[in-house]
């Protein structure tokens, strides 16, 4: 009986990382990184990382889940959670709706209950396909629900980010989302929960200086842009060009800010190796 | 109250004659002892920090400080702070809370330096630190928006039981000139987007983001400094009376349910 609803929740999620990333047939996708074409099936049966250089595709949340989860065991948590247009912004639902119908998403940020290596956990993904993954109060709300899910529940959580920084449109209203997810996360915290973030390109802005930072451990994506403040402001502000990797996942390694820069096909097996480290402690 | 369109109020909130930092501790605190440094790296100016009296009461006061004369300016990157300045408010905040002092902060700021240097050594880390650490801290905390109080850059500073605003201060994600050029790829139509940013003190006070405006002299808090002081002493004492009676434990507990609700999405869209 478990099994069947294993076997269609399995199946779900995987029709629904299809839909993030579906490239039909045998078309050859150039890579941003080296600028050199590949066979999209080499692509894709490597996690969407280019066989020639390395460069990390950016993926959808759903497509994510499904290659870090133990199969069927999906769960998602809040799926209906509605976009908000909380200052009655002038265009913005209409942007909305079609970044929905353009990325099957309801918001920018998906969470979920599901297994890695047999381990229980929690776990958040911003889908840089909308609107650029930025802090709305459907984002925020969103994350703060599956922190105080896992609190609740005594469970590790992981958070991957993606994200532009702010929502524009939604003004303050996404500034106040930092104050939430952080303030979460130090109740979240005084549990001796252990929260893994995991940094990916780009993770910017209000999400850099708010639950992305705040890791027990954490990880980030071989090239990812992870800052402040962009690159193209900095350069605006200091009139001088930026040093060769500036703010790129090695650099923020180097600079004490990221445990360890993990290539997309090893994640899975690190985050299994981590939460196995913090059995106990999760479960005090 | 006199009623000025959101892009008059933004310019008046930064009017180069606005009391300053300075001159508020000096209005409104006895025994100010300044204290430098996040002691891990350096002092910034950007941020001043220390223990006053407050009619009688010892308290941490903290705020972001955009210089009078140029040369301040300059030193203190035009009230731009840096990790340090960040890191240096959260040390203060946590010895306040030793000591079981309330904290005051005054926020005036266009935002957190975007330099090649802040971001090495941690602007977004030393920004998300603060605002996780507020959210928990066992003393009143207090905060007076007094001029701009532009991004994480001003949050980091006013994650607080109580969120003041001067009538004509403003705050926001970023500056109406950054908003329209990233909404708009156009800096020009900053007026426009000062109307949709929802930036005012009255906006900000419907939207349940600040809790209290400060009446202003009429033209702005420029015109008549010793007026200006005397609403912003008479607001920050009602709200302290209030918060000293509460327990550290509740203080924190409702400061917590306070930015947990917002932008909750409303019920009928559900």
């Amino acid at each position: 009986m478990n099994n069947i609803f294993a076997k269609r929740r399995a199946r779900l999620l995987a029709m629904k990382a299809i839909r993030d990333n579906y490239i039909p047939g045998d078309q050859m996708m150039s890579c941003p990184g080296c600028g050199k074409e590949s066979r999209r099936k080499d692509v894709s049966e490597g996690l969407f990382v280019c066989p020639l250089c390395g460069y990390h595709f950016p993926i959808g949340a759903y497509y994510r889940l499904s290659t870090i989860l133990d199969s069927g065991s999906f769960r998602e948590l809040n799926a209906k959670l509605p976009a908000a247009d909380p200052l009655r912004f002038p265009g913005y639902r209409e942007k909305q709706r079609s970044a929905q119908r353009k990325t099957g998403l309801t918001e920018a940020a998906v969470t979920a209950t599901g297994t890695i290596g047999g381990r229980k956990c929690v776990v958040g993904v911003l889908d840089s396909r909308y609107f650029m993954g930025s802090m709305s109060a459907a984002v925020g709300e969103k994350i703060t629900l599956a922190i105080e899910f896992a609190a609740k529940n005594k469970l590790p959580l992981i958070l991957f980010s993606a994200s532009g920084g702010a929502r524009m449109q939604e003004g303050i209203l996404s500034l106040m989302q930092m104050a939430k997810t952080s303030a979460a996360l130090a109740r979240f915290s005084d549990r001796g929960l252990l929260y893994i973030s995991v940094l990916t390109d780009p993770t910017t802005g209000g999400v850099t200086a708010s639950f992305a930072s705040l890791g027990d451990i954490i990880l980030a994506e071989p090239g990812a842009l992870i800052g402040f403040a962009g690159p193209r402001v900095i350069q605006q502000t200091i009139g001088q060009t930026l040093p060769e990797g500036f703010q790129r996942a090695e650099y923020q390694e180097e600079h004490g800010f990221v445990d360890a820069v993990v290539p997309r096909c090893e994640l899975r097996d690190t985050l299994a190796l981590l939460l196995r480290l913090h059995e106990r402690g999760g479960r005090s | 109250m006199n009623k000025l369109t959101a892009a008059e109020r933004v310019a008046v909130a930064r009017h180069p004659q606005r009391p300053h930092i300075t001159d508020y501790v000096n209005a409104l605190f006895t025994g100010f002892f300044e204290q430098k440094g996040d002691r891990l790296c350096r002092e910034d100016p950007a941020i001043l920090g220390g223990i006053a009296f407050y009619h009688g009461r010892p308290v941490t006061v903290i705020g972001t400080r955009k210089g009078k004369t140029a040369e301040e300016s300059l030193r203190c990157n035009f009230g731009m702070p840096g990790p340090e300045g960040y890191r240096k408010a959260l040390r203060l905040m946590k010895q306040a809370e030793k000591f079981r002092r309330p904290v005051i902060t005054f926020i005036d700021t266009s935002g957190a330096y975007p330099g090649l240097e802040a971001e090495a050594r941690g602007q977004g880390e030393a920004i998300a630190r603060n605002l996780l650490e507020m959210s928990r801290l066992t003393v009143p905390v207090l905060a007076v928006v007094t001029g701009e109080g532009n991004s994480g850059g001003a949050l980091a500073l006013a994650v607080a039981d109580r969120v003041l605003m001067l009538e004509n201060a403003v705050y926001a994600i970023l500056s109406p000139e950054g908003f329209a050029s990233i909404l708009w790829r156009d800096a020009g139509r900053h007026e426009e987007a000062c109307e949709l940013m929802k930036l005012t003190a009255p906006d900000l006070l419907e939207l349940g983001v600040v809790d209290d405006i400060i009446p202003e002299p009429e033209g702005g808090a420029h015109l008549d400094p010793v007026q200006a002081f005397r609403e912003l002493d008479r607001a920050i004492s009602r709200h302290m009376n209030a918060l000293v009676k509460e327990s550290g434990q509740s203080l924190a507990a409702r400061r917590y349910q306070k930015f947990r609700k917002m932008g909750v999405p409303p019920k009928e869209e559900t």
